[in-house]
């Protein structure tokens, strides 16, 4: 039995007080490129007590349709990003997944795929779901590279689903099985 | 796929009407072996009034859906008793039931082994489920006997975990399994 | 062992540790690590393991403050050395019914490093006496993984009896798991004492 089930090689998940959060997420959101690449909404600024009052209530919210984890690196023990399950559907085991490296310094560095792997193994060894979904902006190549190398395969496209820089861009679906991450894993 | 999915032989099962099934249950308990058959906790009455809040509140409730049944008899409708999964655990794919049946003229005429079978059904192929679960007094045997009927194996015994009527008596656990129930069921079913 | 039931023997203070009450203050923050323990939480609990945060760990407590004032068939106890008073562990008597005299234990050290020094052992010693004459049960209830073989050892060592196996009942790490209720009887308890 995998005994180190929130650690990767890199980052290991955890639960943090809603004060650092909140101050962490403040700071990450005065990066409009990380907002843009995160979030359908407009990017905006967001104060810490704005994002205290969200917190506390994904924190309350039932926990068994979403969870909801900080990121920190293990060199170091940074706060570098967040990771999150959302919209669980139990009777189909199925839900999406988010996920966002905050920290600049930490892109292109792998952390975010090794982050994504700690997530899925999460998904499917402890919750037992059978499939993941996740939502990626066509402008954003490193996290679809990220995305695939953990498994994910595309499986849709909306398009023109964006509008930002004064043109259209689409979303890409991609879905990863259980049975398709437990043959990856062997 | 099979559309009449909540109908059996003798009894069909329906939704809860809280205030028609609040009735039911407050009058079935002043009966007190229905109750010391039903639950370990002891016998008691409760008004339909309570019953009805108490039937509010677990519909309500946001952390887990609501899987209690009404059991109506397909002869003339009438409400007989009550099934329902209690606790489903989604990351194990498993659940407990439970079920009563009100008036003792309708114990023994396998309105329970129907409404289980019914159940069941329900649990493995609306559900998904891996496994149901379910617990049992050794003083009822014709409730053991039912359950066997419907498939459940017997997995173990919590000693003299009752204490009543002067006896001690032990609270029987048994449990079915997904492919056992796949076999059981191979022809009718699937879709 | 017999001296386990003179009045004068403490019920809280044991050799090596002390069953004690929360510190809301500085326990928070030690549990809250356990909690990102998947080894500990996978052992003790079934639900999907989740960390908690010092916050939330807070709110658990409070919770549990409540549930002790209200309802009447809880006992929790934090498990705490006797040399320094430093945390431990919990232990847990739970769904007591009352008129049946049967309940429910759970116990657990928290920190990987302070397992097998006997600190759990002499926990469950205590409560075991706590709840058989203190108390007053029938019976004691545990339940145990079948993946927790360290567990299924140590309530063997203390007199219980596998009771129940339910089958495939946990689904963890790609397989499926049986889930084994082991009991003890007062008057097994008594004569082991004896």
């Amino acid at each position: 039995m995998n005994n180190e089930l929130l650690t990767g090689d890199l980052v290991r998940l955890t639960a943090e007080d809603p004060q650092i959060i909140a101050e962490t997420f403040s700071r990450w959101g005065r990066d409009s490129e990380y907002t843009r690449l995160l979030d359908n909404d407009p990017a905006r600024l967001s104060s810490i007590t704005k994002t205290k009052e969200w917190i506390k209530k994904v924190a309350e919210k039932e926990q068994i349709l979403e969870t909801f984890f900080l990121v920190r690196s293990l060199e170091g023990n940074p706060l570098i990003g967040f990771v999150g399950l959302f919209g669980i559907q139990w009777n189909y085991g199925d839900a999406w997944v988010g996920i966002g490296i905050g920290d600049r310094q930490y892109w292109g560095k792998g952390y975010g795929t090794d982050t994504m792997r700690v997530i899925l193994r999460y998904a499917f060894t402890e919750m037992n779901l059978q499939r993941i979904t996740l939502g990626v902006f066509e402008y954003n190549p490193r996290a679809i590279r990220s995305y695939e190398k953990a498994g994910f395969k595309v499986e849709g496209i909306l398009r023109q689903y964006l509008h930002r820089e004064g043109r259209y861009w689409d979303e890409i679906m991609m879905g990863i099985l259980r049975e398709e991450w437990m043959e990856n894993e062997k | 796929m099979k559309n009449d999915l909540l109908t059996g032989s003798l009894v069909y099962l329906a939704a809860v009407d809280p205030q028609t099934m609040a009735e039911a249950l407050s009058r079935w308990g002043r009966d007190s072996e229905y109750w010391r058959l039903l639950a370990s906790d002891p016998a008691r009455l409760h008004s339909a009034k309570a019953t009805r809040e108490w039937l509010e509140k677990e519909m309500d409730n946001k952390r887990s859906p609501f899987y209690m049944f009404s059991i109506r008899t397909l002869e003339d409708d009438s409400l007989v008793g009550e099934i329902g999964l209690d606790g489903v655990v989604w990351s194990h794919s498993e659940s407990f039931v439970g079920i009563s049946l009100g008036e003792r003229r309708n114990w023994g005429k396998g309105y329970g082994t129907d409404a289980m079978r019914i159940l069941l059904r329900y649990a493995f192929t609306e559900l998904n489920l891996q496994r149901v679960s379910l617990t049992v007094f050794e003083y009822n045997p014709r409730a053991i006997r039912s359950y066997e009927k419907a498939g459940f194996k017997v997995e173990g015994r919590v000693r003299q975990f009752l204490n009543r009527d002067g006896q001690r008596w032990d609270m029987i656990f048994m449990g079915i399994l997904r492919n056992e129930w796949l076999n059981r069921n191979q022809t009718s079913t699937i879709a | 062992m017999s001296d386990m039931m003179e009045i004068q023997t403490p019920l809280f203070e044991g050799q090596l540790i002390c069953l004690a009450s929360i510190d809301h203050d500085n326990d928070p923050e030690i549990e809250s690590q356990w909690t990102h323990d998947s080894e500990f939480m996978r052992m003790l609990y079934t639900e999907p393991m989740r960390p908690l945060s010092p916050t939330q760990v807070k709110k658990k407590y409070e919770a549990i403050e409540k549930d002790l004032k209200e309802s009447q068939n809880l006992f929790h106890f934090t498990i705490r050395a006797r040399l320094d008073d430093r945390l431990l562990g919990f232990a847990s008597l739970y769904w007591i019914e009352w008129t049946n005299g049967a309940g429910m234990l759970k116990l657990g050290i928290g920190n990987r490093t302070d397992r097998g020094h006997g600190f759990g052992s002499e926990a469950l010693r205590m409560m075991l006496r706590y709840a058989f004459t203190e108390i007053n049960l029938h019976r004691l209830g545990v339940t145990i993984p079948e993946y927790n073989p360290v567990a299924q050892h140590i309530f063997a060592k203390a007199g219980f009896v596998e009771e129940v196996r339910r089958r495939q009942a946990i689904n963890r790490d790609g397989q499926r798991w049986d889930l084994i209720h082991v009991g003890i009887l007062r008057e097994e308890w008594l004569a082991r004492l004896a």
